[in-house]
């Protein structure tokens, strides 16, 4: 209970200190005539934050209707044997860059929303993937003994007790892949997905810093609130038994 | 109730059998203790009955029928099944985790609730409290008493028990032990119950099976495991101390003398001393006429008294209840230094224990009444 205070305090310190440093650099930055492209475009910035957030939503959640189940079925029991090379596979794919992903993809379906929407979906796929085994794999096998044991059919141990236990891994990967998605979702827009990369690059290439902060800090917000609104599912979906929980202050 | 036909286990990749060609029946009601060294099988045999590990050959009954004619499923929904390392679901409140089984069952809320604060009652953990902790807020004992209660939810009729008190240190494992036997005798489940304590097993069993290498070596009542051992295994494995653990198996009520002599408040107390002195007895119990204890009366104290004797009485403040075991009995005995302890039962005198009857039970010279010395204390009303 102590602790918690304490840690909690600390972490609000932590944010002043950010929220100070973040409006010193924006006072600079303002100072520099930084924002006056943003000033001056709200409505296209808006439209490209949209562009950005449905790139990221619809990725993502392919990637978690794909990975999740995949997790899944390499967990079962017949799927033990292969679990490991199909793991490392993935793995070697996870090393190809993301702009590689979205080059390959682009020679095969050309340019447009469904191309990023696809390379992201695959970059997206593999902490997902990974977690979810780790998660499922994870779980202390007398639990599922026990269910087994009391009568459960294998959806019931699924559902009932295999998920509930690896909630915790399975959403610390989505949440990791779904802001490394916001990251790498600004690429879209060199394959005509949109996005807010068309701020972020057009600004490299014209060199012009205002256009490009205009692009590159509702990113870094996206990315944050993602973070922060995925960390918030986490601890409401998770059980407060799980000791992963900091939801119920438990005495030892 | 559960049958065992030449059951035989070998794992996989496994040259030597885990459970080798064992018969064996637990009869309806019954606890059946499986006992033996570590790895010789005893959950081996206790997971083949819910089909948790398939027979390499024989076959199992459970209720006449053969579990292989059965729905997997249904099977092991109609045995309740406490698993050795406890296995409480941590994600889920007490209050679910009891709820297991009814819930796949499609009990309805309300019918959960009520047998869910049942159960609680019943291992004796509050509802109040208990109910919506997690199984990690929760003791060892506690877990433990969790994993038997949710065993039960259901009321099925036959139990698979795999160490359930093993977590427990020695104090509260005996409490769970009589809590455990106390609520056996009002439902009168059919149990496989495994331990590797043999004092547990003594105490628990109305049968052991003594395993050893995934054989069976003796299967019979405590009192024959403990009486004639078929080989040096047995005797090694029940201890050098067989004969005092029999002490642990019978109740005062099996060794004391029913009836012992007595005289009553109202008696004339030269009466009483005569009666005494013919009988060269020095102390005498003293009752009510309903047959109370009140207490006793020295030969000494009332040499030169007239009056009744209830005048006279002094306290007796050690008794034994005759539902304890000996051993208790014993220890109390040789702890207070008295050769004779009065067995009380809710304030009636109904017998007395002295270091002979225990010496006879334990040597097994004695008889239903007392041998030798029940003519001396057994006889009831003096005058
Ligand atoms: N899944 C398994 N695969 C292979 N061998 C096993 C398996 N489970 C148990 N065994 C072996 O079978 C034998 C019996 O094991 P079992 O678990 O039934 O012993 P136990 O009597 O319950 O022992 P303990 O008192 O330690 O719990 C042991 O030699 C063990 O190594
Ligand atoms: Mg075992």
């Amino acid at each position: 209970m102590k602790a918690n205070t304490t840690s909690s305090s600390r972490s609000r310190g932590w944010v002043m200190a950010g929220l100070i440093l973040a409006f010193a650099t924006g006072g600079y930055f303002q100072h520099l005539g930084f924002f006056d492209f943003a000033v001056n475009n709200p409505a296209e910035i808006w439209k490209l934050f949209l562009e950005h957030i449905y790139l990221v939503v619809i990725s993502s959640t392919i990637s978690v209707s794909i990975g999740v189940p995949l997790g899944i079925l390499l967990t079962r029991d017949f799927m033990r044997r292969y679990r490991n090379w199909i793991l490392n596979i993935l793995g070697i794919c996870q090393t190809v860059p993301s702009l590689a992903v979205i080059a390959i993809a682009m020679t095969y379906i050309g340019i447009g929303k469904k191309t990023a929407i696809f390379a992201l979906v695959i970059y997206g796929l593999l902490p997902i993937i990974r977690n979810s085994v780790a998660g499922l794999a994870g779980i202390d096998p007398v639990i599922i003994d026990a269910g087994r044991g009391m009568g459960m059919n294998p959806a019931q141990l699924l559902f009932r007790v295999e998920l509930p236990n690896a909630l915790y891994i399975i959403l610390a990967g989505i949440r990791t892949s779904t802001v490394i998605n916001v990251g790498t979702a600004a690429m879209s827009f060199l394959v005509g997905g949109g996005g807010l990369g068309d701020l972020i690059f057009s600004g490299i290439s014209m060199v012009d810093p205002g256009y490009m902060l205009a692009g590159a800090v509702p990113t870094c917000i996206l990315a944050i609130f993602f973070n922060w609104f995925l960390g918030k599912v986490e601890f409401w979906a998770v059980s407060p038994g799980l000791s992963f929980s900091s939801r119920r202050d438990v005495s030892p | 109730m559960i049958r065992f036909e030449k059951v035989t286990k070998i794992y996989p990749g496994s040259q030597a059998a885990a459970v080798n060609d064992i018969d064996l029946e637990v009869a309806e009601g019954e606890i059946c203790v499986l006992i033996g060294p570590s790895g010789c099988g005893k959950t081996t045999l206790m997971r083949m009955v819910n089909r948790l590990i398939p027979v390499t050959s024989g076959s199992i009954y459970v209720n006449g029928k053969n579990i292989m004619s059965l729905d997997v499923i249904e099977l092991r929904c109609s045995i309740g099944y406490v698993i050795q390392q406890i296995g409480l679901f941590p994600h889920m409140t007490v209050s679910d985790n009891i709820a297991t089984v009814p819930k796949l069952l499609k009990w309805d809320k309300r019918r959960i609730q009520a047998r869910v604060d049942e159960l609680l009652n019943l291992v004796q953990l509050d509802p109040v409290i208990f109910r919506h902790r997690y199984p990690r807020e929760l003791s060892g004992g506690q877990a433990q008493r969790i994993g038997v209660a949710r065993a039960m939810a259901t009321d099925p009729p036959v139990m698979l028990m795999d160490e359930p008190f093993g977590a427990i240190d020695p104090i509260n494992r005996e409490v769970l032990q009589d809590e455990f036997l106390s609520i056996q005798e009002k439902i009168r489940k059919t149990i496989v119950f495994v331990t590797h304590d043999i004092h547990e097993a003594i105490k628990m069993g109305n049968k052991i099976a003594l395993l050893n290498a995934g054989r069976l070596v003796q299967f019979g009542t405590p009192e024959a495991l403990l009486t004639s051992p078929v080989n040096q295994f047995v005797k090694d494995f029940v201890g050098a101390d067989r004969a005092l653990k029999r002490l642990d198996l019978l109740k005062v009520q099996d060794a004391m003398l029913k009836n012992p002599v007595r005289c009553y408040d109202t008696d004339e107390v030269q009466a009483v001393h005569q009666y005494m002195k013919e009988k060269e007895l020095n102390y005498l119990l003293v009752c009510d006429s309903q047959d109370h204890l009140l207490g006793y009366v020295n030969h000494r104290d009332i040499i030169d008294h007239y009056g009744k004797i209830g005048d006279r009485v002094k306290p007796m403040t050690l008794t034994v209840s005759p539902k304890r075991n000996l051993k208790e009995a014993l220890s109390k005995m040789l702890s207070y230094d008295i050769g004779i302890l009065v067995v009380v039962d809710d304030n009636k005198l109904v017998g007395i224990l002295n270091t002979m009857t225990l010496a006879a039970v334990v040597g097994q010279t004695y008889d239903e009444q007392g041998g030798r010395w029940g003519k001396i204390t057994a006889g009831g009303r003096i005058l």
